[in-house]
């Protein structure tokens, strides 16, 4: 199968219906994207598919075969995203984390100079236990507002 | 000290840069799961299926091919089959009694997952069953009691003009960290052969030394443990971790290579330790102004079915029940029950939050029947400085609870947009707290504590036990030493803790590592500096250390903590000063009932906290609006269903914890009274934000809808029920 | 963590909707039917938790064909089976005919899942928490199966047989979804999702109603028409607590993990006054 994750493409021989989340973790060796629950619930696996934003622990591999697949790895190849993870790390947005590549994966996925709601509800899908939010949102409005 | 008071802070108070802040933002941190060893296979635990009985056998399937695995069972245990905490009550591997579902029975090991998922169904437990104790407010057996008095209740309660009582529920909690619970063992420790090597997810390396101590019948120096990047803890890797590397250090020692243990999150949800839920029932006597003449508090928790951490909870329960009130005669009287459920632990606030819950409930309660305002009623019984407490500890450093009550009504008006019209019913609750920092009571003498700094050519490399998960321990105690020993931040640096490189900080919890560890670390740059003599600037420091170090070869000072001289207490009347230092917090919620669906939702909150100094500000208001957010979640949604003493909705579809969409607008104040004993004035964070966001939100119900809860979650069905 | 041996299980992956439809038969006819996969949003979590499904899967995910934008059609609003939350989301035909299917997608899960769950993979799965169902069923919606013999519709209300069980036929495939417009002109439109988390809650109870049609969702095995409640405002019925009597006769909802049914019944009764319709003093 063929994969381009963060711009480089891969030829890799795994099983059709391996969890990309593990594909991207084994194959790959790209650790920095998380598993929390397996229920699609927390997000912390996000990664973005094609520009949207994907919860990879329920994505067969084999439907991401083709696609332009973005992870945490691959943010600092691009200045927006460079900033974000700046903002990350100024604004205290990361504590534990752990949430915190996929929860910066989502914010990539906002729409540009997002509002707080907007930001509110494209991140609904990434728990975060640490920080109430607060931090999170700074940091998002700090990069992309 | 006191030289350093006089001379504006450089480092302290200011944002700097968390020192593991970059690797987090780049996904280059490896937390447990991203390590991998050569030849490392994977480890399961076989865990029982009824609450309670004796163990008839353990099977594994003939017709099943077990070549491959590894297989460990009680009489793998080379020592002592005990989990090393407050007693000795708590096997590793269960022998032939059951007292709880999930307990550990086995443990399986195989090179691959699946087949290692397959092994697991192919082992049978046979039981005889008994009757199991699972409701803890009907149970009889006492894991551990206490009980406080000061004054003369008899003669308090004659005094008032009125005797109000209420009694209050809450329920199980789960952590609910993001990362679950997980270690790689490895044989060998140290250079021994023999030795057992831990690491993974925790936030007591040394509880884990200690546990595989007894577990394997070793001497420390052939144990090895290392805490890896911890993806949140609160409290929930206390002492679970312990049990976690006993489980997979023999796996690893059988089976000769490293074995990976992670918990599923559904085996995490059953199996390991949540707040103890808890019903606390309030006797306040009450003159017609509103003045409390006398409070009786007695109050049960479940404990589960072992001791695990119970007395301590319940002891920082029962010293913060009154809340922060003064009256002249208390009693105080706490049980823990044993139940044949999985026992409870550590939580973030460690009791504190469930009894101060009912005291704020509470509070509202004396208010509505005296007919007197509830911040009124508050303001007559607040702790002023010079109060004295149920421990009979009296209150010399500045109590500030008036001032944080002030400053959360003025910034609660100005933070929070009202909202506009709406068909929901609104109201605004208050609750107030306060929380002691560090061990209770001789806790931290007897814990004496050990860290301290080594010197390096360019700067100075912390030597610290206590952990970084998530709370920001590790910059903020950088910051410390960097500002004691006058260098820049950058100066400082820090590494994983690693048992055979650091020394025994005591563990990470309690609101502790600040204040303590903080002042020890203090101590010891205070002694480095003496020896290095003066500099002027960060190039001298350098040139004076590469001299010292050429001289001495290494330069390493290891402190340990000292009781303040004014701290007296006793264990056996439990009176004397219990904490060292108390935070003072006042919490205000704005919540909205859908009078259609019953349910309630916070829509604005404000939490202002006296925490001594912010050593890092931004890192103290993320404490405080994680706790805050973590106790809005107890309050409304967090719902642990058991049956048969075992978690029904184990998994995060039916655990439910808020998401953005339901977290408020948090407004935070930090009020800094700086405490003469703690770092830079430092008293402890962690704990005391989510002490008042339940009682806070149960109280804002009532004003919006006139629903009286008396317990949480508030769950809209229970809401409906109060409703009728 | 644990990773489910999701690398053992066999997926095929037709080239084109032709070819699946031929998979499908043949599997049929050989007594070994194949599970149908699209975005993966039940079947992962179920793999996830260790639940052994048997066979093969056919994945559908990369059949353009099912996925095109929303279209009015032959007085209809026609979606695709791929069609994701995300799409109904995005589309303006949507939003103006059938905004509640909005309202309901916006609620579904967090973004990920709705740029991933898709209609056909909400009515195929048949849970009675599916969140599109009651907008669906309220809506008059027909499910278009298609299999070798052709094509034939079945209403929404009538997909269902029992709890998660479907009239679909091993060999057909869900492959449209048509909501006449008719119906939807003019009528007033509510959605309320009750799962007491703001975002990512699998409901308590949902309901549904465009204009006089009202259905709800997890107060029972399968969605449910609300036929007694509908029949009583037709006839111009008034009273809010008459049409909660008459509801109390059709729902049955149960206890579970998530709530208790003397709730969800109380709850839906409740919801009723969201109509507008309905006067609490009659």
């Amino acid at each position: 199968m063929k994969l381009t994750v963060n711009g480089q493409a891969h030829a890799i021989s795994a099983a059709p219906g391996k969890r990309l989340l593990d594909t991207l973790r084994e194959d790959l060796k790209l650790t920095g994207t998380k598993e929390g629950c397996g229920e699609g619930e927390c997000g912390a696996c996000t990664v973005l598919i094609d520009g949207e934003a994907v919860n990879s622990c329920l994505v067969p591999t084999c439907q991401a075969e083709g696609t332009k697949i973005l992870t945490v790895e691959g943010l600092a190849q691009n200045p927006r995203w460079r900033k974000l993870q700046k903002a990350f790390l100024e604004c205290n947005a990361a504590q534990c984390g752990i949430c915190t590549p996929g929860m910066m994966l989502s914010a990539c996925a906002l729409p540009p100079q997002p509002t707080l709601q907007q930001i509110r509800v494209g991140l609904a899908g990434n728990l975060c236990r640490c920080t109430g939010y607060v931090k999170i949102y700074d940091a998002v409005k700090k990069a992309l507002g | 000290m006191s030289k350093v008071k006089n001379r504006r802070l450089k480092v302290v108070g200011k944002r700097v840069p968390r020192t593991e802040g970059a690797d987090k933002v780049t996904g280059r941190a490896r937390y447990i799961d991203d390590m991998q060893f050569d030849h490392m296979i994977y480890g399961a635990t076989v865990r029982t299926t009824i609450p309670r009985g004796r163990i008839v056998s353990v099977e594994r399937d003939t017709a099943f091919d077990w070549s491959g695995f590894t297989w460990v069972d009680h009489r793998d245990i080379p020592g002592k089959n005990i989990v090393a905490m407050i007693v000795e009550d708590q096997p590793f591997l269960a022998v032939d009694r059951v007292e709880h579902q999930t307990e550990p029975v086995a443990l399986l090991a195989h090179a691959d997952r699946a087949r290692l998922a397959e092994g697991l169904k192919a082992v049978r437990i046979t039981y005889q069953e008994e009757p199991p104790v699972l409701d803890f407010e009907t149970a009889t057996e006492v894991l551990k009691e206490l009980s406080i008095a000061r004054g003369d209740l008899a003669a308090g309660l004659a005094l008032a003009d009125k005797i109000i009582e209420g009694t209050y529920r809450t329920g199980h909690q789960e952590q609910l960290y993001i990362e679950t619970n997980g270690m790689i063992a490895l044989p060998g420790a140290n250079g021994f052969p023999e030795g057992v090597t831990a690491y993974g997810s925790m936030q007591c390396p040394y509880y884990v030394v200690k546990a595989l101590e007894k577990l394997f019948r070793l001497d420390r120096e052939r144990i090895r443990v290392v805490q890896t990047t911890t993806g949140g803890g609160f409290g929930g890797k206390e002492e679970y971790p312990s049990i976690v590397a006993g489980h997979a250090c023999l796996l690893a020692r059988k089976a000769g290579v490293p074995v990976k243990m992670i918990y599923e999150r559904h085996e995490d949800l059953i199996a390991t330790t949540k707040r103890h839920p808890s019903i606390i029932t309030w006797r306040a006597g009450v003159k017609s102004d509103g003045t409390l003449t006398a409070i009786d508090i007695d109050m049960r928790l479940d404990g589960g079915a072992y001791m695990t951490l119970s007395p301590v909870v319940l002891s920082r329960a029962a010293i913060h029940a009154t809340g922060p009130y003064r009256t002249p005669s208390v009693r105080i009287r706490g049980r823990v029950m044993k139940t044949n459920t999985p026992p409870n632990g550590a939580f973030r606030g460690f009791g504190a939050p469930q009894s101060q819950f009912a005291a704020e409930v509470h509070m509202d309660r004396i208010a509505e029947v005296m007919g007197i305002d509830p911040i009124e009623l508050r303001r007559r019984n607040l702790f002023q400085t010079g109060d004295t407490t149920a421990t009979g500890q009296v209150l010399h450093d500045r109590v500030s609870a008036d001032e944080v009550l002030d400053k959360a009504l003025a910034k609660h008006r100005v933070a929070h947009r009202r909202s506009k019209k709406t068909k929901k019913l609104a109201g605004t609750g208050i609750a107030m707290f306060f929380h002691g920092s560090g061990f209770t009571g001789g806790g931290e003498v007897r814990l004496a504590s050990r860290a301290g700094v080594e010197l390096l050519p360019d700067g100075v490399r912390l030597l610290v036990g206590s952990t970084e998960i998530g709370q920001g321990t590790r910059t903020m105690l950088a910051q410390i030493v960097a500002e004691s020993l006058e260098l820049p931040y950058a100066f400082v640096k820090t590494i994983d803790p690693d048992t055979a490189q650091v020394p025994d900080s005591g563990p990470t919890v309690a609101s502790r590592t600040c204040m303590i560890v903080g002042t020890i670390l203090q101590r010891a740059s205070a002694k480095l500096r003496i020896e290095l003599g003066p500099y002027k600037s960060g190039d001298d420091f350098k040139k004076r250390a590469k001299a010292l170090l050429k001289k001495r070869g290494t330069v390493v000072i290891i402190d340990q903590y000292e009781k303040p001289g004014e701290i007296e207490w006793n264990d056996e009347t439990y009176q004397g000063d219990a904490y060292g230092a108390y935070a003072w917090g006042c919490n205000l919620a704005d919540v909205e009932i859908d009078p259609l669906t019953y349910e309630a939702r916070c829509t604005a909150f404000t939490s202002v906290i006296d925490i001594g100094r912010a050593i890092h500000p931004l890192l103290a208001e993320g404490q405080i609006e994680g706790g805050t957010l973590q106790g809005i979640g107890w309050a409304l949604f967090e719902d642990v269903v058991m049956k048969n003493g075992v978690m029904q909705n184990a998994n995060l579809t039916n655990y439910i914890i808020p998401t953005t969409l339901d977290a408020p607008h948090i407004a935070v104040e930090i009020v800094e009274n700086p405490y003469p004993n703690g770092p830079f004035g430092a008293k402890g964070v962690g704990e005391c934000p989510i002490d008042g966001p339940a009682a806070a939100i149960v109280n804002a119900i009532r004003d919006a809808s006139g629903a009286r809860l008396d317990a949480i979650p508030a769950t809209p069905e229970r809401i409906m029920k109060v409703l009728g | 963590m644990g990773q489910p041996a999701t690398d053992r299980i066999e997926i095929v992956k037709p080239q084109s909707l032709r070819h699946a439809i031929d998979w499908l038969t043949s599997a049929a006819e050989d007594g070994s039917p194949l599970t149908l996969l699209a975005g993966g949003t039940d079947i992962y979590v179920l793999l996830n938790a260790g639940v052994p499904l048997q066979g093969r899967f056919l994945d559908l995910w990369g059949l353009t064909e099912l996925r095109p934008a929303p279209v009015v059609s032959g007085g209809s609003l026609v979606f695709g089976a791929l069609t994701t939350y995300t799409d109904c989301i995005r589309s303006a035909l949507v939003q103006k005919h059938l905004p509640i299917l909005v309202q309901a997608s916006r609620e579904v899960g967090g973004v990920q899942i709705q740029n991933r769950g898709t209609l056909g993979g909400n009515i195929g799965n048949g849970s009675p928490a599916g969140d599109s169902l009651p907008v669906l069923a309220a809506a008059d919606a027909q499910v278009v199966l298609a299999s070798v013999n052709g094509e034939r519709t079945v209403p929404l209300t009538e997909f269902y047989s029992s709890y998660r069980k479907t009239v679909r036929r091993p060999y057909e495939l869900i492959v449209r979804v048509e909501v006449p417009l008719a119906p939807l002109q003019k009528q007033k439109q509510i959605f309320r999702k009750v799962g007491t988390r703001a975002a990512q809650a699998i409901s308590k109870v949902v309901m549904a109603a465009v204009g006089p049609q009202i259905a709800f969702g997890s107060v029972g095995p399968t969605v449910v028409r609300a036929r007694k409640v509908e029949a009583y405002l037709r006839e111009g019925g008034r009273s809010l607590a008459a049409a909660q009597r008459l509801l109390k006769q059709e729902i049955h909802p149960i206890d579970d993990v998530r709530s208790t049914g003397v709730y969800r019944l109380k709850v839906a009764q409740n919801l009723l006054a969201e109509l507008g319709t309905l006067d609490a003093h009659k």
